[in-house]
């Protein structure tokens, strides 16, 4: 913990300058430790001057922030119209079956339907086998 | 002379395994000593070809696709790597139909170049119109891109210029430009492709808005579910100023500019201007009244220029080719041309750059080629989560945004998602509701609860629990959401509704002339 404390105040450091950089500071700390630990909100708030209450509304409006470690792998399934179009829900309800999934909505690839983010990176024309072959090559 | 051979670097060709596909040709080559110059270009937009690798031949670009790493082997063995045949040969890139058909503007450098070379851009035209523009008075260039009648591309439509010339006339310490590059909308990816396949165009863009409005800092506010724009604009940038094309003293002119990339957290609403700038600022997004109007008191209080990232691309080609050439394009107010994003259950899916006045048939058959699952297509949303739903009787009206606006439809930011006739409207009128429900940022009553009305109304339509008392009730409802809303995000949730109510009355249980089923 003592280490996490460090590097978050580092983190905060090398962000807080310029203007608005509440998101900035946020991004840095959840790419370095993979989420925004509670206890790190008075921080943020003090070397921002801001209140621990402006902090905490932040993180819980942003989707994309997280005040908990994420599962692993992190996999976001696109459930927006065009991936419903080509299967999204049968693949959302094998996906869930298997593992953790956070849906997210609209990735970009809408043309290759369905679409998904499994840690970071892009996959594209999904189908429930080829989902589980990916999920296969992470863990080994 | 090493054998040039282009493999994209865009995410969809990347989700689709492009990385596996360059590593094998890579691999391949040195096996078989053939010297290899491999290119990581844009994607030209035909996704249901990705991964397309293209080889330079002496008659053009050859393209073959969609290449899997499995394949490589057999592509050398013909020898791909000199335009050979292989089953995947396609012909040479410019000839294919779905580009041939096309008129790239906007997107006339993305597939084509390396993203990240600048000798590539300049080599294309790149940063002539800025060359143009830094001689050009403020108010000059402010009339160019006012005559050349460029309507913002992120799905407002407002005109370009008559926005630039409220923030030059505004007077103040400092200005800014904002990139809106929240590309939030599902079934677009035009901004996507642009930033990842051509970032210098942005960047151009960015710069020659700032010389017309007189503002030295811009941000370019990108989605975080797009890793790879952040990553190519986080790499262009640095280059760009080290060449001198952004800084202190930009071309030599003494003027100057600078900017910064700024990461999204996944809130629809922040693709909200308003709700942008308060992200930009480090709150919540929540949507500002209007007025004040941003354009005298935007970011940070300052007089801002907002702008979505193809009406920002788009503005080298008219400084460099002048705003007649870019307005002979088009019909009616509608000038110059749409990225179209086709996507959904569609064989050809991809992006289609075409004048406006194109018909939906002809993008829908002559470019996507029919629905992917072979099935008659049903409906078609066009212009994001908050356009409408077209049934077939409107395919043939010309993609204008006023003919739109007659039908109440609306271009948006030009993406297209086809739905075959598996598909329940119903259920997708729910999503619609539903999806505002989950992004409405709470500032007003009409979307936060409105959504969640809407969402227990459509489940009540959908169990048959007083149809007919509901689908009045949704009416109402929606009434209430289009007037009273904050901004488009409750005001045009009904779009996709009401639309889907009043041309596919049977999926609600209603008969074509809107009742109730016996």
């Amino acid at each position: 913990m003592e280490e996490s404390d460090e590097s978050i105040a580092t983190l905060i450091a090398a962000h807080r300058q310029g203007p608005g950089a509440l998101l900035p500071v946020l991004h840095a700390i959840q790419d370095e430790i993979g989420y925004i630990p509670a206890d790190s909100v008075k921080e943020i708030a003090k070397a921002l001057n801001l209140s621990s209450a402006e902090v905490h509304g932040v993180i819980t409006f942003y989707h994309y922030f997280r005040s908990e470690p994420s599962a692993s792998p992190r996999v976001e399934i696109c459930c927006a119209e065009s991936c419903q179009s080509m299967g999204s829900e049968k693949l959302l309800a094998h996906a869930k079956s298997v593992c953790d999934v956070h849906p997210v909505y609209c990735l970009g690839l809408c043309a290759a339907s369905p679409a998904a983010m499994i840690d970071g990176k892009p996959y594209a024309r999904l189908t429930p086998d080829k989902f589980d072959r990916i999920l296969e090559k992470i863990a080994s | 002379m090493s054998a040039v051979i282009y493999v994209p670097v865009d995410s969809a060709a990347l989700a689709l395994g492009a990385d596996e596909v360059a590593s094998a040709i890579v691999e391949e080559a040195a096996k078989r000593n053939i010297p290899v110059k491999l290119v990581r270009n844009g994607s030209r937009g035909m996704f249901w070809l990705e991964p397309m690798v293209e080889v330079q031949t002496t008659e053009g670009r050859m393209a073959y696709g969609p290449v899997s790493a499995g394949d490589v082997q057999g592509l050398f063995d013909t020898g791909f790597e000199h335009g050979g045949r292989h089953d995947l040969c396609l012909g040479l890139t410019e000839e294919l139909y779905y580009l041939e058909k096309q008129e790239r503007l906007t997107f006339a450098r993305v597939g084509i170049t390396d993203p990240l070379s600048l000798d590539d851009y300049l080599g294309h035209e790149g940063y002539s119109g800025l060359k143009n523009a830094i001689a050009f008075p403020s108010q000059r260039i402010v009339e160019e891109v006012t005559e050349s009648g460029l309507r913002g591309r992120g799905g407002a439509a407002f005109p370009t210029g008559i926005k630039w010339n409220t923030v030059l006339n505004a007077r103040a310490d400092q200005k800014y430009v904002v990139c809106n590059a929240d590309e939030g909308d599902s079934g677009t990816f035009a901004d996507r492709m642009l930033m990842e396949g051509d970032p210098y165009a942005l960047i151009e863009g960015m710069t020659i808005a700032a010389l017309a409005v007189g503002a030295t800092q811009g941000y370019i506010y990108v989605r975080s579910e797009y890793p790879h724009a952040i990553a190519t604009l986080n790499r262009a940038i640095p280059i760009a100023r080290n060449a001198g094309y952004l800084g202190h003293d930009i071309l030599g002119s003494g003027k100057q500019f600078d900017l910064e990339v700024r990461k999204a957290a996944g809130a629809y609403v922040c693709g909200e201007e308003t709700a942008m700038l308060e992200s930009l600022e480090g709150r919540r997004g929540i949507v500002r009244a209007k007025p004040p109007l941003p354009a005298l008191s935007g970011l940070f209080g300052k007089p801002t220029a907002i702008n979505n990232v193809i009406s920002l691309a788009t503005v080298p080609v008219i400084l460099a080719r002048g705003a007649q050439f870019y307005r002979d394009y088009g019909m009616g107010r509608s000038r110059g041309t749409l990225p179209f994003q086709l996507a959904g259950n569609i064989r050809q899916g991809g992006l289609i750059e075409k004048a406006f006045g194109v018909t939906l048939r002809e993008i829908l058959y002559d470019f996507g080629g029919g629905s992917a699952s072979g099935r008659p297509i049903k409906a078609v949303q066009v212009g994001g989560p908050l356009g409408s739903y077209l049934p077939e009787s409107q395919w043939d009206i010309a993609m204008d945004y006023e003919e739109y606006s007659a039908i109440w439809a609306v271009l948006g930011h030009g993406g297209i998602v086809v739905h075959d006739d598996m598909a329940d409207l119903a259920r997708l009128a729910r999503y619609a509701m539903d999806f505002c429900a989950i992004e409405s940022c709470g500032k007003c009553t009409p979307c936060r609860i409105g959504s969640v009305r809407g969402v227990e109304v459509m489940d009540k339509i959908i169990a048959d629990q007083e149809r007919a008392k509901q689908v009045a009730l949704l009416h109402d409802l929606c009434e209430t959401m289009l007037n009273g809303s904050m901004c488009a995000m409750g005001g045009m949730t009904p779009y996709p509704v009401l639309s889907a109510l009043k041309h596919f009355p049977r999926d609600f249980g209603m008969d074509d002339a809107g009742d109730r089923h016996a």
